[in-house]
């Protein structure tokens, strides 16, 4: 009996699994583009570019995902032109769209302090062997720059897409029946809060689990060269505990 | 010049609406806010000086509970953590009141909505700090371990002297992270029920109609409260780290 209430649970909610991810996808991916652009106005060396990009992270990070969201789904309809608007109607009274853009609007800021920083980690020494060799400015990010800071940027990046898996359960505040909501539908016709929650943590977990084993195998692919060669490592006698 | 008045008349309406009430309500949720950031930090360093304690042991039974600790806690949507304590709780405590008899069988003990709130925040929180308590004992550096062993000094007499301090001055820039975290964790406890800021604001918003400029305002009043934090805690990291800063 318990078994089955379980499993027809764990049914329901993971029927919802495709939104969640529809919303996380689409939220990463718009996300990412805005960060792009927002790296690429703080690197480019305008003065205004770098104060807008300060001003935007500074909002975007410092409070909190729901309140942008609120504003976004609740506060930006009040615009007369908002509504009499044909391109931004149609994607701010609906709640699926609200939350791909207040997640997208709020990743970006995190996603272009991840890329600076690894801009600025790449080793000036690379940029300066690229010069030497006669590389134009394109070919020496092409292919110097953009390939180390890419794989400098990755296990923060990684921390990004699972805070933005946990972040889409705020979706479910906006009436939106993904994961979290279905869960909260359920609880609330069947009065098993635990159950049901444990269900839906079970699969959130698991799904954050798989995407840090993706990203895990993603870096080991792309840092042969950080491992020592495989008849080398047996060589180097373990350092000896001390404590 | 219609923009103008336009404004104008949007922040008299503001100044109307604040004056009515609404200020005085904004001003109670920030501090229930700071209420529930802070009892949750509290919650969140004695959880999480144990969780790190618990994975740094040398028994793998210990490190294993550490380990799921922070996996699960930083794993699940706080919302989700939120819900669980919330409705969990209300679950848990119906079925031991009914069982004793102490309320009839059709009624509900419902968990008291800050009490779930501050709960779920801090062991939420709680996992962050163990992770950055267990990264500044590693950074201890280890002779210092090695030394205090040499002295024979005790277990609780290295922890006192040797380790804690050192863990509460490299622990300060992470412990800043985790309060931004928290105080934006904090928001979320707005869906159980507790009148902290993101709920006030949430009232004000559907019985004025004014949601946009009462969801700025929201949104103005967690900038002020994150930026704030950020100098005290650089100051704090100053204060902590008074003996290591290089001569000029």
């Amino acid at each position: 009996m318990a078994f089955d209430f379980y499993l027809s649970t764990m049914w329901s909610v993971l029927k919802a699994l495709p939104l969640t991810l529809e919303i996380w996808f689409f939220g990463i991916a718009f996300g990412l583009i805005i960060a792009t652009g927002l790296t690429w106005l703080r690197a480019s060396g305008y003065k205004l570019g770098e104060y807008f990009t300060r001003g935007y992270v500074f909002v975007f990070r410092g409070s909190p995902l729901l309140v942008q969201l609120y504003l976004i789904y609740f506060g930006l309809s009040q615009f007369d032109f908002v509504r009499h608007s044909p391109i931004l109607w149609p994607i701010l009274r609906d709640p699926m769209y609200c939350t791909i853009v207040a997640m997208a609007l709020n990743t970006a800021a995190y996603e272009s302090e991840i890329f600076r920083g690894a801009l600025r980690a790449v080793p000036v020494g690379q940029i300066e062997a690229a010069k030497a060799f006669g590389m134009s400015a394109f070919t020496r990010f092409r292919l110097v720059t953009l390939p180390i800071a890419l794989r400098l940027a990755l296990p923060a990046y990684s921390t990004e897409i699972i805070l933005m898996t946990k972040a889409t359960a705020l979706a479910s505040v906006v009436t939106i029946m993904e994961m979290m909501g279905t869960a909260q539908k359920i609880q609330h016709d069947t009065f098993r809060p635990i159950e049901v929650l444990t269900c839906a943590g079970v699969i959130y977990l698991l799904l954050n689990l798989s995407i840090a084993r993706l990203f895990a195998w993603v870096e080991h692919r792309l840092s042969p060269h950080l491992r020592p060669p495989p008849e080398q490592s047996q060589l180097v006698k373990p350092i000896p505990e001390v404590l | 010049m219609e923009f103008l008045s336009d404004l104008k008349d949007q922040v008299s309406t503001a100044y109307e609406l604040l004056a009515a009430g609404w200020g005085v309500q904004l001003l109670w949720g920030i501090a229930w806010t700071l209420a529930v950031t802070v009892i949750s930090m509290l919650i969140g360093a004695v959880l999480g000086s144990l969780v790190a304690a618990a994975k740094l042991s040398h028994r793998g039974g210990l490190r294993l509970i550490g380990e799921s600790y922070t996996t699960v806690f930083r794993g699940e949507p706080e919302l989700l953590i939120i819900y669980l304590f919330y409705y969990g709780g209300t679950q848990v405590l119906t079925g031991v009141a009914r069982s004793t008899g102490s309320i009839g069988s059709t009624d509900i003990l419902n968990m008291p909505s800050f009490l779930g709130g501050v709960l779920a925040v801090g062991i939420i929180s709680g996992a962050y700090q163990a992770e950055v308590f267990r990264g500044s004992f590693l950074a201890i550096h280890r002779g210092e371990l090695e030394a205090a062993r040499a002295y024979g000094m005790s277990a609780w007499l290295r922890f006192r002297l040797v380790i804690m301090p050192q863990v509460l001055r490299l622990a300060v820039p992470g412990l800043g992270n985790v309060w931004q975290l928290t105080i934006k964790d904090s928001a979320l406890i707005s869906v159980t029920g507790v009148a902290e800021l993101m709920l006030t604001a949430n009232k004000a918003a559907r019985s004025t109609h004014h949601s946009l400029l009462f969801y700025t305002l929201a949104g103005i009043l967690y900038l002020v409260m994150t930026s704030v934090s950020t100098p005290i805690f650089d100051k704090a990291e100053r204060y902590t780290s008074r003996s290591f800063t290089r001569p000029k």
